[in-house]
């Protein structure tokens, strides 16, 4: 009695970012985890600064005449409604998604998604600081992989499914890119031998954010180097973290879509995903360090900035009305990226 | 019958109204007592803990209704009072075949309207009631509908008076809401309660989506094989957003928006992931004014251009049809006893509140005669508007009324002031008795079926008549009976 049902151009789109929204929430409760055990006595503010440049926000941070200390940078990213890429912005559009989508994810799916973000909506500020602020992004953190779980159990595997899949990995990759560019905004005070210490210290507090610390130490022989550990988050084929990864997965996703449901308009996409997987494992890690990483980095989130766009042109765009094209365009400014 | 020392019922009293547990019928199973007795096991505190555990419940599943103010939005839910309201086998026989005999009436009465307009060559209903009504349809004039079904989903709302004699109210023709309330109100129950239901022998209401597709199925096109049937809705902000989700749920079909329909080559297709499918039943939960802003209201954005046109060249099936609005009109709601007498050969077997058709001379006389008890409305205003209570009115407002029926009597019904039915209701004193009303929901496509029980609405404010989610009710779990006894009782 099985048969193929269509799936609404605009149900596509809503699954697509309510993953990519949640998924953002996960990441930027690991950014904000590791740049508190960056906080060096002395240069707090700067380590939390380092987040608002490698999320771009400086011009929405200065646009509330905030001077960046720690606490402001949390505040804007933890509590602050209005800020489209903070935390309760993000948990408030992944629910909007979700609501849209009532009819077709699953009620366990939708109900601890309802209760994750009226939780959330309650952080105070005494959430924000000592001790309390590393359990919070330990909530939140399991807010988003228990919605993961439930999802992976309960949800239907349809086309939906794999518009999911691929809203989740494209922000996976985009923010692992933003994780890795921290290092390069944070400075390290110190010479010689203390210098390599600190800089590994960093390196493994990045992994650890990523939580690929213990998978790393297995894969890396005794005498690994700063390039080691940026080989890894990038283009591991294991980590489940790492760009590569992510990028085979939209890869694996787009190409379903084409095979059991005939949906015609991936080519573009998988030309994208190409181009992406060419840039990563196609150069040498010395190679793109000597270049520089942050240009590097900016290079893939533009890509995948491209990619996510060529998925809305070829499957959600249709389903608005034409007179709200130009609308529309905007409209998909204000649900895309952190950057 | 067990007292425990907190019995809940120990201070009970229903009053002059019929109470829907505590009144004693005939073929109640013994249902009521046990019910009772189970209230009292439980005892006041525990069923305050698992009633405020329900609402949360409720509020964790997101079945609410929004209301907006100012600029706020506030998801609300509709208050659940933990104790079932109960109907026998013998009273839902009479609300279930006076209901059918209802909409039978209602869609033959659109059908004749929108054709022939017999009933008004006939003299039986003014001529300007119909074709005078804001809610009449030229487009549908000699328009067919397939089996003749114009009301595909009616909502009637009964109340109960002293004698404990069913009612109508109000017939709901357009887009009658609450039905998810009565399936969720159940599923509610049997988590939070179900030692209160235990071996109690009722009528299912899970049948609801599977009936409501099949109809929609039953009246799309014909020649169609495999109907696509989606739900139009206005969207999340809607304040029945929920209901629109669980029906699309229920049925397992797509809910759609305005944005998500195209017609085409005089089709309607909604837009998905591969490109354009054909769309063959919409079950809409929008007005006709918003369906088709090239017809009607062109500022309407929740509509879709051109769907009417298609509807009209057979393309599509709209449930309800468009102009059902004119059959549940107040003015026409007076003239049912008839129009039922009329098409069916039968009496009302669920009447009317007596009305009193002013622009009819007996019934002008009758109503000046005794303003004071009656009240008065006006046939064109929804909402309450423009009402007079005559044994609350001031002697000026009754005046006033007076000489406004006088000027033009047609504009004018008046009804009795009936004392609704009560059913005891968990409130911050303990259990009291409260006001309620029923609303059970028939499905038609080819045959009308009716879901056992309706939606009870009960206000929960101590006196008053208002059941309206809006203001201050809450609902109940409506429970229907079967001619078996319930389990474990002799």
């Amino acid at each position: 009695m099985s048969r193929d049902t269509p799936l609404l151009a605009r149900y596509a789109e809503s699954l697509f970012w309510m993953a990519r929204y949640l998924e953002r929430v996960e990441n930027l409760a690991r950014l904000i985890d590791v740049t508190q055990t960056f906080e060096s006595p002395g240069h707090e503010a700067e380590s939390w600064f380092a987040l608002i440049r490698i999320n771009a926000d400086e011009a929405e941070f200065a646009k509330r005449g905030l001077v960046p200390t720690a606490e402001a940078v949390r505040r804007f990213y933890l509590i602050d409604p209005a800020n489209p890429t903070g935390v309760i912005a993000s948990l408030e559009a992944a629910r909007i998604n979700a609501r849209t989508l009532r009819p077709v994810i699953s009620t366990e799916m939708w109900v601890q998604l309802n209760v994750f973000h009226r939780e959330m909506l309650a952080t105070t500020e005494d959430d924000l600081s000592g001790d309390h602020l590393s359990r919070l992004c330990s909530r939140l953190k399991e807010g988003v992989q228990t919605h993961t779980g439930i999802t992976e159990g309960t949800f239907f595997r349809d086309q939906g499914w794999f518009f999911y899949q691929m809203g989740r990995a494209i922000e996976r990759a985009d923010q692992m890119t933003r994780l890795l560019d921290i290092r390069y905004h944070l400075l390290v005070r110190a010479a010689g031998e203390e210098r390599r210490i600190a800089e590994l210290t960093q390196w493994n507090g990045v992994l650890r954010a990523a939580a690929g610390y213990h998978a790393f130490r297995r894969v890396a022989s005794a005498g690994f180097k700063p390039a080691d550990v940026v080989q890894f988050l990038l283009t591991d084929r294991s980590f489940p973290r790492s760009v590569a990864l992510c990028v085979e997965q939209i890869e694996t996703q787009l190409s379903g879509l084409r095979r059991r449901y005939g949906l015609r308009g991936t080519v573009a996409a998988l030309e994208r995903v190409e181009e992406l997987r060419a840039g990563l494992v196609g150069r040498s890690i010395d190679k793109i360090l000597a270049d520089g990483l942050h240009h590097f980095l900016d290079g893939v989130q533009r890509d995948l900035i491209l990619l996510a766009a060529e998925i809305g042109t070829a499957f959600f765009r249709d389903w608005r009305p034409l007179a709200e094209t130009g609308a529309a365009t905007e409209a998909s400014q204000v649900q895309t990226q952190t950057a | 019958m067990q007292i425990t020392p907190d019995d809940p019922f120990r201070d009970y009293k229903s009053g002059p109204y019929f109470c829907e547990l505590t009144h004693e019928r005939a073929d109640d199973r013994g249902a009521p007592a046990i019910v009772k007795q189970r209230l009292a096991a439980i005892g006041m505190e525990t069923l305050r803990a698992r009633a405020a555990a329900a609402e949360t419940d409720l509020i964790n599943l997101g079945i609410t209704f929004t209301v907006y103010s100012d600029s706020t939005a506030i998801d609300r839910i509709l208050p659940f009072d933990c104790i079932p309201r109960i109907l026998t086998a013998a009273e839902w026989h009479q609300l279930e075949t006076g209901v059918k005999q209802r909409v039978a009436a209602l869609n033959a009465f659109l059908h004749d309207i929108y054709h022939d307009r017999k009933i008004v060559k006939d003299g039986v209903v003014p001529a300007d009631l119909v074709f005078g009504n804001a809610n009449y349809r030229p487009e549908m004039e000699n328009f067919p509908v397939r089996f003749g079904t114009y009301v595909h989903i009616c909502g009637t709302d009964i109340v109960r008076d002293a004698a404990g004699k069913f009612l109508v109210l109000e017939d709901n023709a357009r887009t009658p809401s609450g039905v998810s309330y009565v399936v969720e109100n159940r599923h509610l129950m049997s988590r939070a309660f179900p030692d209160l239901m235990a071996g109690m022998k009722l009528r299912p209401v899970d049948d609801y989506g599977r009936r409501l597709l099949e109809a929609m199925c039953e009246i799309a096109p014909e020649g169609v094989d495999d109907p696509q049937v989606v739900l139009l809705s206005p969207g999340i902000y809607n304040s029945a957003y929920f209901e629109h989700v669980f029906l699309s749920r229920e049925m397992g079909v797509p809910l759609v928006e305005g944005a998500d329909l195209m017609v085409e080559n005089d089709r309607v297709w909604m837009r998905t992931t591969g490109g354009r499918r054909p769309v063959h039943t919409i079950y809409r939960r929008i007005g006709d004014d918003f369906l088709d802003p090239t017809v009607f209201r062109p500022d309407s954005l929740l509509g879709v251009p051109g769907l009417i046109g298609a509807w009209r060249r057979g393309a599509v099936t709209l449930a309800n049809a468009v102009g059902t609005g004119v059959a549940d009109d107040k003015a026409i709601y007076a003239y049912m006893p008839r129009i039922i007498k009329y098409y069916l050969g039968e009496d009302a077997i669920l009447p009317n509140v007596e009305t009193h058709i002013c622009r009819e001379k007996e019934g002008l006389d009758f109503t000046l005669d005794r303003l004071e008890k009656l009240v008065i409305k006006p046939v064109g205003e929804s909402g309450g508007y423009g009402i007079t209570i005559g044994p609350r009115a001031s002697r000026a407002q009754l005046e006033t009324a007076r000489a406004a029926l006088i000027a033009d009597p047609s504009n004018w019904i008046s009804q009795p002031v009936i004392s609704l039915s009560v059913a005891p209701t968990l409130v911050e004193d303990g259990i009291r008795p409260r006001h309620l009303d029923l609303r059970p929901f028939a499905v038609t496509g080819r045959d009308t079926w009716v879901l056992p029980g309706g939606l009870s609405r009960v206000a929960l404010k101590e006196g008053s008549l208002i059941v309206n989610s809006s203001q201050g009710g809450g609902s109940k779990d409506t429970w229907v009976l079967t001619d078996e006894m319930v389990e474990g009782v002799a």
